[in-house]
């Protein structure tokens, strides 16, 4: 096994760890602002590859130049399930976390069935992308293209997020996670706050679904595995912190790819499964969690 | 005053680099109500979770009847005898008052029959009779904290830690706390107060002790407690200084 | 004044009881006004699922700790008795009780590391858990790997609890297991361990200062619980005849177990059978009519159903039928 293979698979585990990231950070921004676990987020991130499938075919739009546009389009799907679900299970004063479970947990199957309702259960591609099919090669390094784009991206994905922390909506969403009840008191809207909070999180996992979509099938329970490993890696790095996301999203990353190489492809979840059981006994707040 | 149900000996505690309690000691005699007083920040919240096992702290002695408890946590505590209650009151939501205290009975009885009676007991010596079969989240705020101290009396203590029982009770409500209160020391059962509100407190105890930025200030009778110009100093300071 | 004490609980909980032995008598007589053979093995399978729901409900709704990753103890239950009937010719009757004894002791040894998480992080833990068995045992030849194991049949049989054509069987070893987690259930409410799970549910600081030991009454309930569902996973193994890692240790499967109690009533004794009772017919009956012939809708009501029951009854559809304890309960609040 050569140097240069190794040095490959690490990389492109880096680079897909940084896709996971990704869908961990809308997670974990939902969960730190209002200690909602989204369980439908899988979902959306499908809801995401299936938009950009369609406004491929209806227009030709290259998946990268959707960008902008799907975000916006998951943005306002954000504020909608807020303003429709999640806002009703804050007035629940009972098994609101239950509720909370469950209705995005239903939510996710509702989807999971339009999306096989309307386009079946078959898997689908896009062909014909700028990036599709290309590869990137560096010191004997080849890695596809789209991945490299995908890390990339992601990366600007959490540059973003980390700026918006400095504005004043950044503020706000602080000061609306650090107290609920309090910020009224200030003139801070906690109901908006929210519901952008929503959007943003879901803009960021349909951001991470265009880039997939460029590269990976899209069938109506893609969604699953992407979120299963979500779940683990907020778990990891710490619910609620955007870094711990990050760190986690790259070790899960990095560790599966290696996992595949020198055991076995098909025990490459394994080697997360350990590795985030190993953290979480020496650390059971995860990584960088406060929660 | 022969031998103390309580000692305690050289207690400090600190969270990162704020030094919550340092060098503390004093004794509660058997069948004393102490007041534990001071401004906030004082350290009250602090030695009191200490005492009751809560918390471990960095170093000294605490002995309850006889035993060295400190640091053997909360469950050992109650197990040998100290009661306690919180600043922000923990109910059982999801049982009835009932059943709330049935839980602290049942510290001491294994049949369920011997808890409920128990309970039963407790319950009317707490005024909560009309409520017994509520939901406890039903509950007004001082109704509350009389389950608190009748979870706590389930369980049979010899020493009862209350944490600010009578703040935020209108002046009704605090005198008929305070009446609960010389109840439940003419049953025997030695009392710790901690309140903020130092006004409250003097009619009710026999003794304070008052900790002032983590340290103890002094300790007395009531009387010598509110002439000492130190405790004006640190009251006012705390008032005025916000 | 201790008779009156007495009264209202011990009463209530009479009055449970009695409910209970209605609902069994209920239930027994069920299959002679069914006919229908496909309605009959709905019936079987929704009185499977509200024992297995009554079992997660001792460790998820009594004693709060939200396990997602239940099918562990399922699939130990049915694979461990599948494996001694197979493999030793013991026969499932008592496979059935040493797969729920592995199972409990599985869930044992599950909560050991993971009753030191609190909250998201146990629940995300014992999905990681479940997972990951579910992942060695489609790779685990020993066990037949992802091709499962058929369990060969020898003829109709009570001692071997084998029932090939004949359903009616089938609904009173459900039925049986059905109540007897139930009572399990009704037990531990009436018990010290009930009361200090619930009390480690509701507030873990005040129970300890009552003197109740969070992580070995959290252990308790896991064994409890898990070996509950073991025994479930057993008579599941006998009644479909044939098991894998896919229809046993899958994390739908956890889902599933959960599900009922969760949309019934987390923590009540009705809960899991009210909730199994409209969410296993509604999953298969949706199938069954619309599966076919536009794949996904059945999805569609489902997930629409679990959201509608959530945001409309938050304490489950018990909260239907405890209209009027619940105004008298509040009535001063």
């Amino acid at each position: 096994m050569s140097a240069a293979l190794i040095a490959q698979v690490a990389l492109g585990g880096l680079l897909m760890g940084l896709v996971y990231a990704v869908v961990a950070a809308g997670l974990t921004l939902i969960f730190g602002l209002m200690d909602v676990v989204n369980f439908a987020h899988g979902a959306l991130l499908m809801v995401a590859m299936y938009a950009t499938l369609l406004i491929h075919r209806a227009t030709g739009l290259d998946p990268l130049l959707q960008l902008p546009l799907v975000a916006l389009l998951l943005f306002i799907a954000g504020v909608a399930i807020y303003r429709g679900l999640i806002a009703r299970t804050l007035a629940v004063r009972v098994n609101a976390g239950m509720v909370q479970i469950f209705v995005t947990f239903g939510l996710s199957i509702f989807l999971v069935g339009a999306a096989e309702f309307l386009f079946g259960s078959d898997f689908q591609s896009i062909n014909n992308t700028l990036l599709g099919g290309r590869t990137f090669a560096l010191n004997g390094i080849i890695l596809p293209l789209p991945l490299v784009v995908s890390g990339i991206v992601a990366l600007l994905v959490f540059l973003a997020l980390a700026l918006l922390s400095r504005t004043e909506f950044g503020r706000a969403l602080e000061a609306t996670r650090e107290d609920h009840e309090a910020v009224a008191l200030i003139g801070i809207d906690r109901d908006r706050v929210f519901g952008i909070g929503w959007g943003i999180g879901t803009a960021s996992v349909g951001i991470a679904g265009v880039m997939l979509a460029n590269f990976y099938y899209i069938a109506p329970d893609v969604g699953t595995n992407f979120a299963l490993i979500a779940y683990i890696t907020v778990a990891l790095g710490g619910f609620g912190s955007m870094f711990g996301a990050l760190v986690a999203g790259l070790i899960i990353g990095l560790t599966e790819a290696l996992t595949a190489l020198f055991i076995d492809p098909a025990l490459k979840q394994i080697g997360i499964f350990v590795i985030y059981l190993a953290v979480l006994m020496v650390r059971p707040r995860g990584l960088f969690g406060r929660l | 005053m022969g031998e103390p149900l309580l000692e305690i000996r050289g207690i400090s505690k600190s969270f990162g680099s704020v030094a919550a309690n340092v060098d503390i000691g004093f004794a509660v005699a058997a069948g004393e109500i102490l007041g534990l007083i001071g401004p906030n920040g004082a350290g009250k919240s602090s030695l009191f979770n200490i005492i009751a096992g809560e918390i471990a702290p960095d170093r000294g002695e605490i002995r309850f009847a006889g035993q060295e408890i400190a640091g053997i946590g909360a469950v050992a505590c109650a197990r040998l005898g100290i009661g306690r209650t919180f600043q922000v009151v923990r109910s059982f939501d999801s049982m009835t008052v009932l059943e709330n205290v049935m839980v602290g009975a049942f510290l001491r009885a294994r049949r369920s029959a011997a808890a409920m009676a128990r309970a039963g007991e407790v319950i009317e010596f707490c005024g909560l009779t009309t409520r017994r079969d509520v939901p406890a989240h039903s509950l007004s705020p001082p109704e509350k904290r009389r389950l608190e101290i009748a979870r706590a009396l389930a369980t049979r203590p010899r020493l009862l830690l209350l944490d600010e029982m009578l703040t935020g009770l209108t002046p009704t409500e605090a005198q008929a706390g305070m009446r609960l209160v010389r109840d439940i020391r003419a049953q025997g059962i030695t009392i710790i107060m901690v309140e903020h509100v130092m006004e409250v407190l003097l009619p009710l105890i026999d003794r304070a002790v008052v900790l002032n930025l983590g340290r103890k200030l002094l300790e007395g009778a009531p009387a010598e407690i509110v002439r000492h110009p130190e405790v004006i100093r640190a009251y006012l300071g705390d008032r005025y200084g916000g | 004044m201790a008779g009156a004490v007495r009264g209202t609980l011990v009463a209530r909980r009479r009055r449970e009881l009695w409910l209970g032995i209605v609902v069994l008598v209920v239930l027994a007589a069920l299959p002679f006004g069914v006919g229908n053979a496909y309605l009959r093995g709905l019936i079987v399978l929704t009185l499977l699922y509200a024992g297995l729901s009554q079992a997660w409900n001792i460790l998820g709704g009594y004693c709060g700790q939200i396990s997602l990753g239940h099918a562990l103890y399922f699939g130990i239950g049915a694979y461990t008795s599948t494996l001694l009937f197979t493999r030793l010719g013991i026969s499932p009757l008592l496979g059935m009780f040493a797969g729920g004894g592995l199972a409990g002791f599985a869930a044992f040894l599950v909560g050991l590391p993971c009753f030191r998480l609190s909250g998201h992080y146990y629940a995300i833990a014992t999905l990681v858990i479940g997972m990951m068995a579910a992942l060695l045992a489609a790779n685990w030849d020993f066990i037949n790997a992802a091709q499962g194991i058929t369990i060969p049949f020898h003829g109709e049989s009570w001692a071997n609890l084998a029932f090939r054509t004949a359903i009616l069987p089938f609904h009173y070893v459900m039925l049986a297991y059905a109540a007897l987690i139930w009572f399990v259930a009704w037990l531990i409410e009436g018990s010290r361990w009930g009361f200090f799970w619930r009390a480690v549910k509701d507030d873990v600081a005040a129970a300890r200062s009552l003197g109740v030991s969070i992580y070995p009454s959290k252990l308790a309930a896991a064994a409890i619980s898990g070996a509950a569902t073991g025994i479930g996973g057993a008579l599941y193994a006998q009644y479909i005849g044939f098991i894998d890692p896919d229809s046993t240790l899958d994390l739908s499967l956890s889902v599933l177990i959960a599900l009922p109690a969760v949309v019934g009533g987390i923590g009540t004794l009705w809960g899991p059978l009210l909730g199994a009772a409209v969410l296993i017919p509604v999953q298969q009956l949706s199938v069954a009519w619309l599966g076919s012939a536009a794949g996904g809708i059945d999805l569609m009501v489902y997930g629409a159903l679990i959201m509608a029951l959530a945001l409309a009854r938050p304490e489950g559809l018990v909260s239907f039928f405890h209209i009027r304890a619940s105004r008298g309960a509040t009535g001063h609040g």
